[in-house]
């Protein structure tokens, strides 16, 4: 593959992201204006922000380099990664963006009025971001070393340095602007390139990636289409687990929730969901597209481990000469997109509950947020470059394991049950973060268990997150003297309709 | 050696019984702090009757029974009666309890008025077998106290309607002036442009509607900039070209939660500032940014400025200055989000005036 052209590609879209973020509200809005504050975020427009900030290198890299290497079961990761806004769209959505809260700790706060909750939630967000930031890099390195030949964390100081750019001079300005452009390049740099593999596969003579004939990795095509018949010993267990974790995962993430703080009103955040997965599943057809046709034309990949690549290099494989390079730098460009706008979603998240509440409220202002921002870029980047890889989307699937075991107790029964209280909340929050987040720190430091005991490390929601919701309703019962005093008032606010006129109590006290 | 101190102290037991009384006290607090009502009677009732150790009590107001607590409540009815003579004199009473009932004991009540800034809002009730001295003077104390927190929350009540006189007070001075300078000028556009006469009749309406708004301490930025709005093209067909506004308003801020009528005052400010004294056109801008936790509003004129004493003064709340409005925002924002939220007012004479205003996206316990 040509490195000139994906260097380029790469540094494209730095510049437009860096430069949209620089200028874009300066296109977007006309002085002589008026009325331009009637117009609030559409739902349109903010599902496109929605997606290009969740469209993460693991949808975009590893989905596809996942179903190369295991075979039709890892499709419930993409799978998942959409359905989970279909348990947010009907659970959460519009209770949460009635509740006013911003962050996931200031949903606690509002619902619980414990400031314990809020700290510990506070903490998790900053767990899960990390987790989360950490493949981002990972991902970054290993394009821009398949790309340009450079070493392994080369990708992510860039990544991380335009974050780092973009938040420091003024990045929060016309975000969603700069996010839901990112949507679109992310889903042209897929579609373009899988539209011409297709035809010249035809062309080819349209062999079935599922043919017995097709072997990858010493894996034959009938094999590798049947469900639960693949290589993993527990292959069921696992299967219900990933479908756990992503699930129930989407709604705890930090950067995802910011974001449906920008509808007016709980029925705009309904409809945001319902558009974010129209999107997301126009997506996710086209990754598991590169991972079938790299059985056919990259099976080597496979063999020498690099299967995420497999959306790079496929182009130019396939098509060949300058349209082949021009199109690997296209999707080159797509996964730049991918780590730029992810990790940027998620530093801006992660630094916000930094400088909040761990920097303090007294120290407020730009300065705290950007000393912020630096701890949530440096801490992951440092990650990436010291654990050894354990493939993109795998890791991701981990953050989204200790997301759904802590946030999705927490914002479920705070949102359906009027008895929980603060202490409940708290255990919820310690079991399911210390289970999953254990089991994550084994599966990072790649320590060899074997049988059931690997398994269920390797793959933690399926039993961390039934303990998590048990132990936060448990204890909840215990305490039924601390269920907060405001509960009823609450309630009413988080489930009742803007549109229905009724007194909603007091404003402050 | 210090905890061992501690540990022989907590150990005594006249300590122990006064640290129980304490927070017996303790728990009948909060619901005392929400005023003499029913409720509030009910859920206090209960402790306070283990603090005086009485098999039965009542709280009333002054015509109606609020509260029985314990046992016989045959006698509830009564307590309105025994009320009566206290709540005209003012002065602790030991009446005797009639009953028909041998097997019930209750002879003798102590009631003991309830003052708030000395007007007796209610009376307490203690009944028992007989009402020895000891007996009395615990009643006296406890309806004392009693009267100590329902101050307090007498307290709270009028802080809030104070808020609200002041909000009242804030729309009222914007009106009249305002309303006779716009009629005015809609009027000059009655005869030549029916049409645009017709649409800032409208807006006019808007703007006063919610101007005079009767509900809600809080409204959203959206709302509020609307108001702006509309307030501003007013004032453009007033000034005509004179006057010149920039707006630039980030969409992601729009939901966030303000006081009610928190930017209006610094507009009219900005608008009288930026044309008077000046001979060439005044120019307003409205900048709200986006800043992650928190919106960041500035409304900025390039007027004549102000003595920064002056400014100084006028947030300080002294009423003798003409932008009154500033001491008022500023004091709303301090109150609602806290001491790290006030105005901050960059100016001096002949250099214009910025007004930021910073909100956080959240806070608890203020949402529309």
């Amino acid at each position: 593959m040509s490195t000139g052209l994906a260097v380029t590609a790469v540094l494209l879209v730095a510049l437009a992201t860096l430069s949209v973020g620089a200028y874009g509200w300066r296109f977007s809005r006309t002085t002589s204006d008026f009325f331009v504050a009637s117009r609030s975020v559409r739902p349109a427009l903010n599902a496109s922000a929605i997606g290009g900030e969740y469209l993460s290198a693991a949808s975009f890299l590893g989905v596809a380099g996942l179903v190369l290497a295991f075979g039709s079961d890892m499709l419930w990761y993409p799978v998942g990664w959409t359905a989970g806004y279909l348990v947010l769209l009907v659970l959460v959505a519009a209770p949460l963006r009635r509740s006013g809260a911003y962050t996931l700790p200031d949903f606690a706060e509002a619902r619980l009025e414990s400031r314990a909750v809020r700290r510990f939630s506070s903490v998790l967000v900053v767990a899960v971001g990390w987790l989360y930031l950490m493949p981002q890099f990972q991902g970054a390195g290993l394009s821009l070393g398949t790309v340009a030949g450079t070493p392994a964390w080369t990708g992510g100081l860039l990544v991380g340095a335009v974050v780092l750019v973009n938040v420091f001079f003024g990045g929060m300005r016309s975000i969603t602007f700069v996010q839901a452009f990112q949507y679109w390049l992310k889903l042209t740099a897929l579609l373009l390139p899988a539209m011409l593999l297709l035809l010249v596969w035809r062309g080819d003579g349209a062999t079935s990636p599922a043919d017995p004939s097709v072997v990858t990795g010493g894996l034959p095509g009938d094999v590798w289409v049947d469900p639960l018949a693949s290589t993993s010993p527990h292959a069921l267990y696992t299967t219900y687990s990933i479908i756990v974790a992503t699930f129930l995962g989407t709604m705890g993430l930090p950067h995802v929730v910011v974001r449906f703080y920008t509808n007016p009103d709980g029925r705009a955040a309904r409809r945001t969901t319902l558009v974010v997965l129209g999107l997301l599943g126009l997506f996710y057809v086209l990754p598991p597209v590169y991972g079938a046709l790299g059985r056919i034309y990259a099976p080597d990949l496979v063999r020498a481990g690099a299967t995420d690549t497999v959306v790079l290099e496929l182009p130019a494989r396939v098509v060949g000469g300058i349209g082949g390079e021009l199109l690997s730098a296209l999707t080159a460009a797509g996964a730049f997109a991918a780590f730029l706008s992810t990790s940027s979603g998620l530093t801006i998240a992660v630094a916000g509950v930094i400088s909040q509440d761990v920097i303090g409220r007294r120290f407020r202002g730009v300065q705290s947020f950007q000393a912020a921002a630096v701890v949530a870029v440096v801490v992951p980047l440092f990650l990436a470059v010291t654990v050894e890889s354990v493939g993109v989307a795998r890791a991701v699937g981990l953050a989204f394991a200790v997301a759904a075991s802590t946030f999705c107790p927490l914002l479920v029964l705070g949102i359906w049950w009027r008895r929980l209280t603060d202490a409940g909340a708290v255990a919820g929050l310690v079991v399911g973060g210390a289970l999953s987040g254990g089991a994550v720190v084994l599966t990072l430091v790649d320590v060899e268990l074997t049988g059931w005991p690997g398994v269920l490390v390797s793959q933690p929601a399926a039993w961390t997150v039934p303990t998590a919701f048990a132990v936060m309703a448990l204890v909840s019962l215990l305490t039924p003297s601390r269920v907060p005093v405001h509960v009823s008032r609450t309630m009413v606010r988080l489930h009742t309709p803007e549109t229905v006129a009724l007194d909603r109590g007091p404003q402050a006290d | 050696m210090g905890w061992r101190v501690w540990r022989r102290q907590l150990g005594s037991e006249a300590d122990r019984a006064t640290f129980r009384t304490l927070h017996t006290a303790s728990m009948a607090t909060p619901a005392l702090r929400a005023g003499l009502t029913p409720s509030s009677a009910e859920r206090a009732a209960r402790h306070l009757r283990s603090l005086l150790g009485a098999p039965a009590m009542a709280l009333t107001d002054t015509h109606r029974l609020l509260a029985w607590d314990g046992g016989h409540p045959h006698h509830a009815p009564q307590a309105v009666d025994q009320a009566r003579p206290v709540v005209s004199d003012g002065a602790t009473e030991v009446r005797k309890v009639l009953c028909d009932d041998p097997a019930c004991g209750l002879r003798q009540a102590v009631v003991a008025p309830l003052t708030v800034e000395e007007r007796v809002v209610g009376t307490l009730q203690v009944y028992a077998p007989s009402a020895s001295a000891g007996l009395v003077r615990a009643a006296d104390e406890v309806a004392r106290w009693v009267s100590g927190q329902l101050e307090l929350a007498e307290l709270d009540a009028s802080r809030t309607r104070l808020m609200e006189a002041e909000v009242r007070a804030l729309r009222a001075q914007i009106s009249p002036h305002f309303v006779y300078n716009s009629l005015t000028a809609i009027a000059s556009f009655v005869r030549t442009d029916p049409e645009r006469a017709r649409e800032l009749l409208l807006e006019f309406a808007d703007f006063t509607r919610y101007s005079f708004r009767r509900h809600g301490e809080f409204t959203t930025l959206a709302e509020e900039l609307r108001s702006i709005e509309r307030y501003l093209v007013l004032e453009k067909a007033r000034f005509g070209d004179r006057l010149e506004v920039t707006l630039r308003v980030a969409q992601e801020v729009l939901p966030v939660v303000v006081p009610f009528l928190c930017l209006q005052p610094m507009v009219e400010n900005a608008v009288r500032h930026g044309l008077e004294a000046k001979n060439g056109p005044g120019h307003v801008s409205i900048v709200a940014e986006d800043n992650d936790y928190e919106a960041v509003i500035a409304i900025e004129d390039d007027g004549v400025g102000e003595d920064p004493d002056r400014v100084r003064r006028a947030l300080a709340g002294d009423s003798g200055m003409d932008s009154v409005g500033l001491g008022n925002v500023d004091e709303r924002l301090r109150s609602t989000f806290g001491d790290a939220y006030g105005l901050v007012v960059e100016t001096a004479p002949g250099a214009g005036t910025k007004v930021t205003v910073r909100v956080p996206k959240y806070a608890p316990g203020v949402h529309v």
